[in-house]
């Protein structure tokens, strides 16, 4: 059948749900990162499938998944940033260790 | 009209002198505090005796009626526009009388305190106290509302605990005025509900007006009050007896007594002032005050506080008759000759000749402040040369304290009604009134004298005659008391022995009008004659030192012992409070506050503690933890919003 | 069946079973080059959208830059070899279940909703045309964004800088 916008939703909601699992599920800080680059990707599919089948005649969807590219990195900079700061005064990445927050 | 501002200086000054001593004396009066304290109660009584001159001479009798005035009315706190407590100043006879007596006889306690408690520690503090007293008692008198009257009574009630406990590291003065302070309030609680019933029967706490509404039978408050019962006695009788109950706490009536005779245990000018003279006759003011009530309207209440008083003035002569203590004699001494004034009130009735009884008690009150405070002040000049309570320390005391030895002499023989010293006089129409309505009464009342007569001059014969003083004695065989302890003694022996001749009737009387006193010498044959058996017998018993006491004491056997422990009624009372209250309805109270009300707050507290540490996990400080429950919230958001709440 | 929809779900394909393995395999590194795989599909599914551009910006951003940061990363905080421990059992059921309720919940209400398409011409996303629409400064032009986001990388940029740098007491 051909692939049309329900095809598309279909898998970026996959994504996304694949990634929030990662998100939730892994004890590694790392991986949680890239759990959320996937979550961020499927929302970047997601406007350029409304983009494309909605509304042709504008460029919103791809302006907007441009500049998410753009964000996703930057944060991804930030957070190993953070990850590193966190390594070292807790020489662990183990999310189960990063419990200071703790009543 | 009376000076208001006069009036009103009359208790503010006394007022005055407390706060003052009692906020700045320790720091700044130390040793001028006695002085300050006499000074202001010198203006008062100044003032006092102005007022009384100006009431009774210059003002005199509206048609032949000495008016009462409410000097001065301001409306403090007002539950209904019928009801409120006001705060006055009534102005009529006795209030006046009571003026006079009160603060006379505290200036001269201060004067003597002067002396007596020269060097004490705590000097500005006794004069603060003493202070507060006169102002407490002076409100008292002046109280033109009921509720006042209960104000300054209960005012008058702390004064007497301040001073009764005023040697506060001895631990029989505290439990004393521990002691006093709890008889009177219980006492206070029929006093209160006795207001409450008055008041709503009356609707008035005002005297005057109460006192109009609820002896005119035809008034709607007369006829309402008097109609509803409750087991048995109207509603007005129940209000009158328990205003009486009161009454009889504070003036040691059998059985609220037991507070009295260990009230000794403060200073003896405390005992002067505040045991013999002025607190103790509150409640004999307060039943004259209300006296129209009792007289016309529950005359059944009135015959009740006639017995009482009889009952209490025989079992108190006969107990002052074994005690050793010289303040234990005078106390019940005061004790009956308190009831002689209640009885005397007891018997009589409203108006014209009848009234004598009223008359006879108010002259009676009047002379009896006189020589009682005479004689304590008497007792504790004896007791500041000897250093002892004890009358096994004394004796021949006639050497070395002559001037006491005259007054202490004086008084005597006014308490035992020999003529022509005071006590005869006022004694004398008591009997008459008694003899008119009551004859039980007026027997007991012949005998009580006759005893009175015995204990008194055994009193007097066993400290001044009797022994040499036992060299074992700390006696300071020194100097007698000096200036200001003597002229007080002077003073009131001179009052003792001419406050007699004053025609009382023309000035103090049940209505207003003049009541002229028939003498009938030949009626007052059998009580003279009594006291000087009395006397007689105490001379022969006691002015030499011999065995005859000991022996009589010994062949009297168990009932001397009942009397000397003062007819166990302590005894009983202990164990009342103690077996019965204490255990029936105390450790059950106690139990059921510490386990059940505590335990409920307790527990409350216990499960909120659970509850909020089984919450807190929830804070985990897991991120993940967090999302997921954020994710799971969401989810369910979402299905509320979309499917159940379109 | 054309070759456009086989293509398709064959990328598609790809994309979901990289990702599944990138989030359950217990070799970090592993889980990182499946990532790449996962996000080559997704340059792959737009480029399959005709949208050459974002694949191409796709590739050299995020495969090309931030998965190497990852690798990167792993190689400085620990042993990549090792495996990661194992998350607790029920912490993964919990997990698959909320997320397979939040699937079975997005896919209904997708499906159920009826999309509008507009009719009006379409613009071809060609390099002259986003470029144009980006420094546009007139209404629907990005000029402001595409600002916005400069600052916002030397921010991100100096911040990373800052956190991360050794500090005097951390070198022992």
């Amino acid at each position: 059948m051909q692939p049309g916008l329900y095809h598309i939703l279909f898998l970026s909601t996959a994504l996304f749900f694949i990634g929030v699992y990662g998100f939730l599920t892994r004890r590694n800080l790392i991986t949680m990162l890239m759990s959320i680059e996937l979550i961020l990707n499927s929302v970047n599919l997601n406007f350029i499938a409304f983009n494309k089948y909605l509304w042709p005649n504008q460029m919103d969807g791809l302006f907007f998944t441009l500049f998410i590219i753009a964000i996703a990195a930057a944060e991804a900079a930030v957070a190993i940033a953070i990850i590193i700061n966190l390594y070292r005064s807790h020489n662990s990445i183990d999310v189960e260790n990063a419990e200071d927050l703790k009543y | 009209m009376p000076n208001v501002t006069a009036i009103a200086l009359i208790p503010l000054l006394p007022l005055a002198g407390f706060l003052l001593l009692g906020l700045f004396g320790r720091k700044y009066f130390k040793n001028s505090s006695g002085i300050i304290g006499t000074m202001l109660l010198l203006a008062s009584t100044v003032l006092a005796l102005y007022t009384a001159y100006e009431y009774f001479f210059v003002y005199g009798k509206v048609a032949g009626v000495y008016e009462k005035f409410v000097a001065l009315q301001l409306t403090w706190l007002e539950f209904s526009p019928g009801v409120s407590i006001d705060m006055g100043l009534i102005i009529d006879p006795i209030s006046v009388m009571m003026l006079v007596v009160v603060t006379f006889i505290s200036l001269m306690v201060h004067i003597y305190s002067l002396g007596y408690l020269k060097g004490e520690e705590r000097f500005p503090t006794y004069y603060s106290y003493l202070g507060l007293f006169t102002f407490s008692m002076l409100g008292l008198v002046l109280a033109s509302n009921i509720f006042q009257i209960y104000i300054f009574w209960e005012l008058v009630g702390v004064s007497s605990f301040l001073l009764i406990g005023y040697y506060y590291d001895k631990p029989s003065a505290v439990a004393a005025c521990k002691k006093a302070f709890i008889v009177t309030r219980f006492a206070d609680l029929g006093f209160l509900i006795g207001i409450l019933i008055l008041s709503f029967s009356g609707g008035t706490l005002d005297f005057a007006t109460l006192i109009e509404r609820l002896t005119s039978p035809e008034s709607n408050e007369f006829k309402t009050a008097a109609a509803s019962t409750f087991l048995g006695a109207s509603a007005l009788t129940w209000g009158a007896a328990l205003v009486f109950i009161g009454g009889a706490g504070k003036s040691a009536m059998f059985p609220l007594h037991i507070w009295l005779p260990d009230a000794m245990e403060g200073p003896t000018p405390v005992s002067a002032l505040i045991h013999a003279a002025t607190m103790v006759v509150a409640g004999v003011y307060l039943v004259a005050r209300l006296f129209p009530i009792f007289s016309v309207a529950v005359p059944g209440v009135l015959e009740i506080i006639g017995w009482v008083g009889a009952v209490s003035a025989i079992i108190a002569a006969i107990i002052a008759c074994t005690q050793t203590d010289i303040k234990r004699v005078l106390a019940y001494s005061t004790m009956s000759q308190i009831g002689f004034m209640m009885f005397a009130l007891g018997v009589s009735n409203y108006g014209g000749e009848a009234g004598l009884g009223y008359t006879a008690s108010m002259f009676h009150l009047f002379t009896h402040a006189m020589f009682k405070a005479l004689l304590f002040l008497g007792a504790g000049a004896v007791i500041h040369y000897v250093h002892s309570n004890d009358m096994k320390d004394m004796g021949g005391l006639r050497k070395f304290l002559p001037i006491t030895h005259i007054t202490f002499l004086i008084a005597c023989l006014a308490i035992a009604g020999v003529p022509p010293f005071a006590g005869f006089f006022s004694k004398e129409e008591i009997l008459l009134a008694a003899f008119h309505n009551n004859m039980a009464i007026y027997w007991i009342a012949l005998i009580t004298s006759g005893i009175t007569a015995f204990y008194m001059f055994r009193l007097y014969f066993n400290i001044f005659w009797n022994k040499e003083l036992p060299s074992s004695a700390k006696a300071t065989k020194g100097k007698e008391g000096g200036f200001a302890m003597m002229m007080p003694l002077v003073l009131l022996a001179v009052g003792a022995a001419a406050a007699g001749f004053i025609p009382f009737g023309e000035y103090v009387s049940s209505d207003g009008k003049a009541l002229h006193a028939h003498f009938d010498l030949s009626f007052s044959i059998a009580p003279v004659a009594l006291g000087l058996i009395g006397i007689l017998t105490a001379f022969w018993l006691y002015k030499k030192q011999n065995d005859k006491p000991t022996k009589l004491a010994t062949s009297l056997g168990g009932i001397y012992k009942t009397v000397y422990n003062k007819f166990y009624i302590d005894e009983i009372y202990l164990f009342i409070t103690k077996k019965v209250l204490f255990n029936l309805i105390g450790r059950p109270a106690a139990w059921f506050d510490k386990n059940i009300v505590d335990g409920l707050m307790n527990l409350i507290g216990n499960v909120t503690e659970k509850i909020s540490e089984g919450i807190k996990k929830v804070q985990s400080g897991k991120v993940q933890q967090y999302a997921i429950y954020f994710l799971g919230g969401v989810i369910v958001l979402a299905v509320l919003f979309i499917y159940i709440w379109k | 069946m054309k070759g456009s929809d086989i293509i398709f779900y064959l990328l598609a394909t790809l994309c979901v079973v990289f990702a599944l393995l990138s989030v359950t395999t217990r070799q970090i590194f592993r889980a990182a080059i499946y990532l790449l795989f996962t996000l080559i599909g997704i340059a792959g599914i737009y480029f399959w959208l005709q949208y050459e551009f974002i694949a191409a910006v796709q590739i050299v951003v995020y495969v090309g830059g931030i998965v190497v940061l990852i690798i990167f990363s792993i190689f400085l905080t620990q042993q990549t070899g090792e495996q990661l421990p194992k998350q607790k059992l029920d912490r993964k059921i919990f997990a698959a279940l909320a997320v397979f309720a939040g699937f079975a919940l997005t896919m209904v209400q997708i499906y159920q909703h009826t999309f509008f398409e507009t009719d009006e011409m379409a613009i071809t996303p060609t390099v002259e045309n986003i470029g144009k629409k980006m420094l546009a400064v007139d209404s629907g032009g990005y000029a402001l964004p595409f600002e916005v986001i400069s600052i916002l990388l030397l921010a991100a940029l100096i911040g990373c800088i800052v956190i991360a740098l050794r500090t005097k007491t951390e070198s022992k």
